[in-house]
Order: C-alpha cells, then sequence, then structure tokens
C-alpha cells in the first residue's frame, strides 16, 4: 500500500469515527421538537430522562447506526459478488420477502379481527412481525437459491433474484387486495423507520454486524479475486459456487435482520460502498469494514435529519435516504458524464 | 518443477459448433504456440487444459492423474492460466493484483509470507511492472493493464503456464520482451503454452500447433516444411513462411 493510500484510509477511518460519535450525541439530542441542544437539557433535567433519552432515543439511534452498517456492509458484499456497482443488498429477494411476511401478518391478524398496526404493535405482535420480516427475507434469498440451483453462475444468480423479487411482490400485492387492512402496514414498512428500534433491537443488530463483518472480511480475498474476472478467480483455485454460497449468507443474514428490524431502507446499501470507492479505493479488507461504518453514518444522518427536518412531523427515513442516495448517483452520474 | 499436461481425444461442442473435435496433444517442458484461424478452437483448448471447461467427451491429464480429479489447489499451483481478455475490475493497485497470484499457495486466510513477496516483486520486474505498483488498474493503459495480469500468472510460479493471447495490447519491444520472457521460463524447466495470433512470434517458439476447425492441423518444430505448409493451407493460402537472418516469419501473401 502507497503512502498516499494509507492517509487516505486513514482519513476515511478518523473521518467515520468522528461523524459517527457527533451523528450519535445529534441522535440523542433530537426530539419531539426537532434538533435542540437547550431542548437536550431540558429533557435531561426533566423526570422522563431516563425513558425520552434512555429507552427511545438512545436505542433507535443506536439502532439505526447498526441498520445503516448491516446495510453497508451487505452493499458491499453484493457489489462484490456481482461484480456490479449497481448491485444493492435487495437484489436477491430479501426485501419482497420480508415484506410479503409483514403483509401476510397485518393481513392474517385483520382477518382474524385482531388487526395490529407496526406503529401501535405491542411487544408480542411487533417480536412477530419482526421475526416474520427476517423469516421472510431468508425465505426470499432460499427461493432465489433453489431457483438458480446454488451458486454456480452469477448471471443465474441474479436472474432469479429478479425473478423471486417480482413474485413475492405481485403475491404481497394480492394479499393487500384481499385485506386491504394490511395496505398501511405494509406502505409503512416499505419506506423504512428507525422509530421502533430497542435496546432488544439493537442487540440483534449488533450481535449480526459482529458475526457477519469478520466473516465477510475473511472472505473478501475472494471479492479481490473476483475482480480479475469469474474464470481468473477460478484458475487460482478458488471453489466457487461454495464460496459464493457463503457470500450470499452472509448477505442474506445482514439484509434479513436490516430489512426485519426497519423495513425497506433505500439507497444506504448502494450508496455505502460508492462513497468509500470515492474517498479512499482499496481492496474488499478495507471496503467491506468502511462501508459498513460508511452505512452507519449514512443512516444516521437521513435519521436525525427525518426528526428534525419537519419536527414535530417526522418524515420517513426510508424517503430521506431515497433522496441523499438517488441524489448522490445523479451528481455522480452528471459528472462522470461531464468527464 | 516440471508437468506433463496431455489430451486424449478431447470433443467439445459449444452451441451449433463443435469447437474441439477429437484433440489428442501431449505438452512437455518448452515453449508450445498454439496458432490457427480464428474459430479453430485455441482458446477453448487452452480453457479446458486449464480446467476451466470440462469437455464432453476424452480427458486432460496432468502428471498422469486425470485434471478433474486433481484437487482445485493443487491444479491452481500445478497450472497458471492468462485470460485472452484482461476482464478486471474494482480498485486493485498493480502490486494487489500480482499478490493475487499468491492465492493458490496461500489460500484465502494465510498471510503472505518474505518468500511470496519476493516472487510477487520478481513478477512485476519480468514484466517490467514494478515501477507503478502502487497504480491502480483503471489508471493503466491496455498495454500495461496486459503486463500486470501476466505479472499475476508468473506470481503463481507455476510448472505450467497456459496463457491465451498474452501479446494483446503489447507493443513491439513489449512483444519482443515477451517473447524472450517466455524464452527464459521454457528454458527453465517449465511448460509453457500460448495461443497467438502473431504468426512471426509463434515461429520462434520449440514447438507450434497449428489448429483448424477444431483439430490438430499440424504438430512440430518451427523449421518444419510440412509445419509451413500446413500453415499456409488454414490461413486460405494468405501468408508464407520465409526465412529471415535465423529466423522463421510469417509474410502475407498478397498475391500477384
Amino acid at each position: 500500500m502507497s503512502e498516499h493510500d494509507a492517509q487516505r484510509r486513514a482519513r476515511l477511518a478518523w473521518g467515520l469515527a468522528a461523524s459517527s460519535l457527533l451523528l450519535l450525541a445529534a441522535g440523542l439530542a433530537a426530539g419531539g421538537d426537532g434538533w435542540s441542544v437547550p431542548a437536550l437539557v431540558d429533557t435531561l433535567r426533566g423526570p422522563d430522562a431516563r425513558l425520552i433519552v434512555g429507552d427511545i432515543r438512545a436505542p433507535r439511534t443506536l439502532g439505526a447506526w447498526l441498520v445503516g452498517a448491516l446495510l453497508g456492509l451487505a452493499g458491499a458484499i453484493a457489489q462484490g459478488l456481482f461484480r456490479n456497482p449497481l448491485a444493492d443488498p435487495y437484489l436477491l429477494g430479501s426485501a419482497s420477502g420480508a415484506s410479503l411476511g409483514v403483509v401476510l401478518v397485518l393481513a392474517g391478524s385483520a382477518l382474524a379481527g385482531h388487526g395490529i398496526s407496526l406503529a401501535t404493535a405491542d411487544w408480542i405482535a411487533r417480536i412477530g412481525l419482526v421475526g416474520t420480516a427476517f423469516a421472510g427475507a431468508l425465505l426470499g434469498v432460499l427461493l432465489t437459491l433453489l431457483l438458480a440451483r446454488g451458486a454456480p453462475h452469477t448471471l443465474r444468480l441474479l436472474l432469479a433474484g429478479v425473478v423471486v423479487g417480482v413474485m413475492l411482490s405481485a403475491v404481497g400485492d394480492m394479499v393487500t387486495t384481499l385485506a386491504p387492512d394490511a395496505l398501511r402496514g405494509r406502505q409503512a414498512f416499505m419506506l423504512g423507520s428507525t422509530s421502533f428500534l430497542s435496546w432488544g433491537s439493537c442487540a440483534v443488530l449488533a450481535a449480526g454486524l459482529l458475526l457477519s463483518a469478520p466473516l465477510a472480511w475473511r472472505l473478501s480475498r475472494l471479492l479481490d479475486a473476483l475482480t480479475l474476472g469469474e474464470d481468473s478467480a477460478r484458475s487460482l483455485g478458488l471453489a466457487l459456487p461454495r464460496l459464493r454460497l457463503a457470500l450470499v449468507a452472509l448477505l442474506a443474514l445482514a439484509t434479513g435482520l436490516a430489512v426485519s428490524q426497519a423495513g425497506l431502507i433505500a439507497f444506504v446499501g448502494l450508496v455505502a460502498p460508492h462513497l468509500v470507492r470515492r474517498f479512499a479505493p482499496a481492496p474488499h479488507g478495507h471496503s467491506l469494514l468502511a462501508s459498513a461504518a460508511m452505512g452507519g453514518t449514512l443512516l444516521l444522518l437521513a435519521d436525525v435529519l427525518a426528526r428534525s427536518l419537519a419536527a414535530p412531523v417526522e418524515l420517513p427515513v426510508g424517503v430521506l435516504t431515497a433522496l441523499l442516495g438517488g441524489g448522490y448517483l445523479l451528481w455522480l452520474l452528471h459528472r462522470r458524464g461531464l468527464s | 518443477m516440471t508437468a506433463l499436461l496431455s489430451t486424449l481425444n478431447l470433443r467439445l461442442r459449444l452451441g451449433s459448433t463443435q469447437a474441439l473435435a477429437g484433440v489428442t496433444l501431449a505438452l512437455r517442458p518448452g515453449w508450445t504456440a498454439i496458432v490457427g484461424p480464428n474459430g479453430a478452437g485455441k482458446s477453448t483448448l487452452l480453457r479446458v487444459l486449464a480446467g476451466l471447461q470440462a469437455p464432453d467427451a476424452g480427458n486432460v491429464s496432468l502428471n498422469s492423474r486425470l485434471l478433474h480429479e486433481v484437487p482445485l489447489r493443487e491444479q491452481a499451483r500445478t497450472v497458471a492460466w492468462l485470460a485472452q481478455q484482461g476482464d478486471t475490475s474494482g480498485e486493485l493497485t498493480v502490486r494487489e493484483v500480482v499478490h493475487l497470484g499468491r492465492l493458490p499457495q496461500l489460500g484465502l486466510f494465510a498471510a503472505p509470507t518474505a518468500v511470496d513477496e519476493a516472487l510477487v516483486q520478481q513478477a512485476m520486474a519480468q514484466t517490467e511492472c514494478a515501477a507503478w505498483q502502487h497504480r491502480r488498474l483503471d489508471e493503466l493503459s491496455g498495454g500495461e493493464r496486459q503486463r500486470v495480469l501476466l505479472a499475476r500468472a508468473l506470481a503463481v510460479d507455476a510448472p505450467v503456464l497456459l496463457l491465451d493471447e498474452p501479446t494483446t495490447h503489447l507493443d513491439p519491444p513489449h512483444q519482443i520482451a515477451l517473447l524472450r520472457l517466455l524464452q527464459r521460463q521454457a528454458r527453465a524447466g517449465r511448460t509453457v503454452v500460448s495461443v497467438l495470433h502473431d504468426l512471426s512470434l509463434a515461429l520462434q517458439a520449440d514447438r507450434l500447433v497449428v489448429m483448424d476447425a477444431g483439430r490438430i492441423a499440424a504438430d512440430g518444430g518451427c523449421d518444419d516444411p510440412a509445419l509451413h505448409a500446413a500453415l499456409a493451407r488454414v490461413f486460405g493460402g494468405a501468408l508464407r513462411v520465409e526465412r529471415v537472418r535465423d529466423h522463421w516469419i510469417a509474410v502475407p501473401h498478397l498475391g500477384d
């Protein structure tokens, strides 16, 4: 590694660490009245300080970073695996699978006369929704793998993911047509939200990140080898079908956990690896972990903005990530077009 | 260090084309160049030799063992392969790409040793890319990138080198340098097999295999008149082989 590259990586690492810490503090300060230090001081002095800051804002803030980190990691895995800078974590059917899981629970409970909504769900219903979304995400990826007959070919895997995504979305549409009560919950899920994240969610997300990030890092040289093309990677003695399956499993785990806890948050998984490559291009051993940190920072930024921009109204965080991420990609396209 | 790679009656159909129609070949230490018109099956043969494509019939043996029965890592340590088109993407530097050539020895998880580093530096020196080892592949010209990919193949330090069009994008001085490099590798006891379109370069090899329509049309030393005649025949009479000083060269035959 050249000195210049080492400096760029160090700058990125320090920048991400500092922004994450600042945004974590901003997340604790952002409340119903928007982002305000005096309001935070008042809240901290008030009788409900522990409840508001300790049990609501802190887990939500930390959870947002963890969800973003899982999406950033999954995005970097997907872009390396498919050798495509436009690949995102939702490619293999996990998003539509999770969405269908949520729709089925909401529709089922509505039809049984015990309607639940994402906003008012008690903890049992909440665990049920999260569990079903996670199972749906994994089932979506499993269907993709079945359709692609494992992971021997990247293109077949990609096409199978698209087909499964379209089909599961269609089933979800059909269910919401038959049970319109589920439509609102589905829409909320599609927009993404960090407002339900609890300490329990944080524990699950952190465990997922602590498991998937080191394993992905261990497989990073496979992703490096894939940059030379699949045949060259195979000629280096790498058992691609088996190793690709391991990467798909990590992708499914990271995406499934993030989606089940916070819904479909757009663009974070797509944009985080792009930003890392822009600031500090590096082999996957570095870029996977940096993309996770970048994803966490981006989603936390979007979450703080979502809570503050139109306070007391809270904007759906997924809408903001789509605007920020889409805007960045548009700028990138414009810039490349000019050059 | 030496290895024997051989094929027995290889047959392979790709779509409606019979890419290999019964190829039997024994490759020994030394430099063998494979030539032939477009679509003759040269690259396909190299892919089958590298274990990247299974034949429909026939087999490939490596040191008297069937290639598909040799464990993948052992295959990769014994046979290094360079693709026809450098299909590269990503953010790796020259040095990082050449280091990938050590994966067959190290696997995914072991850290490179001083020996690995020395072989990487040697491969970069042999292909004259050590001076810009910290540049990224997307900052290089086609010829520079080809030299890096060749260095990656050399870094494997395998007894068999399979090179598909290694002179692609190279300027004449680097083509000559590559020729000298292949000759040195062959003299060191390696089995070097290269597909080449530049027939004059190919005629400097120890052995020439001429392919046509998935078959071996001629096989022999480069000063064999029968081989020269076969070359002219498979290229439709568009060239003739002449001796200039001590070298055979292929001259386009432009007619009367």
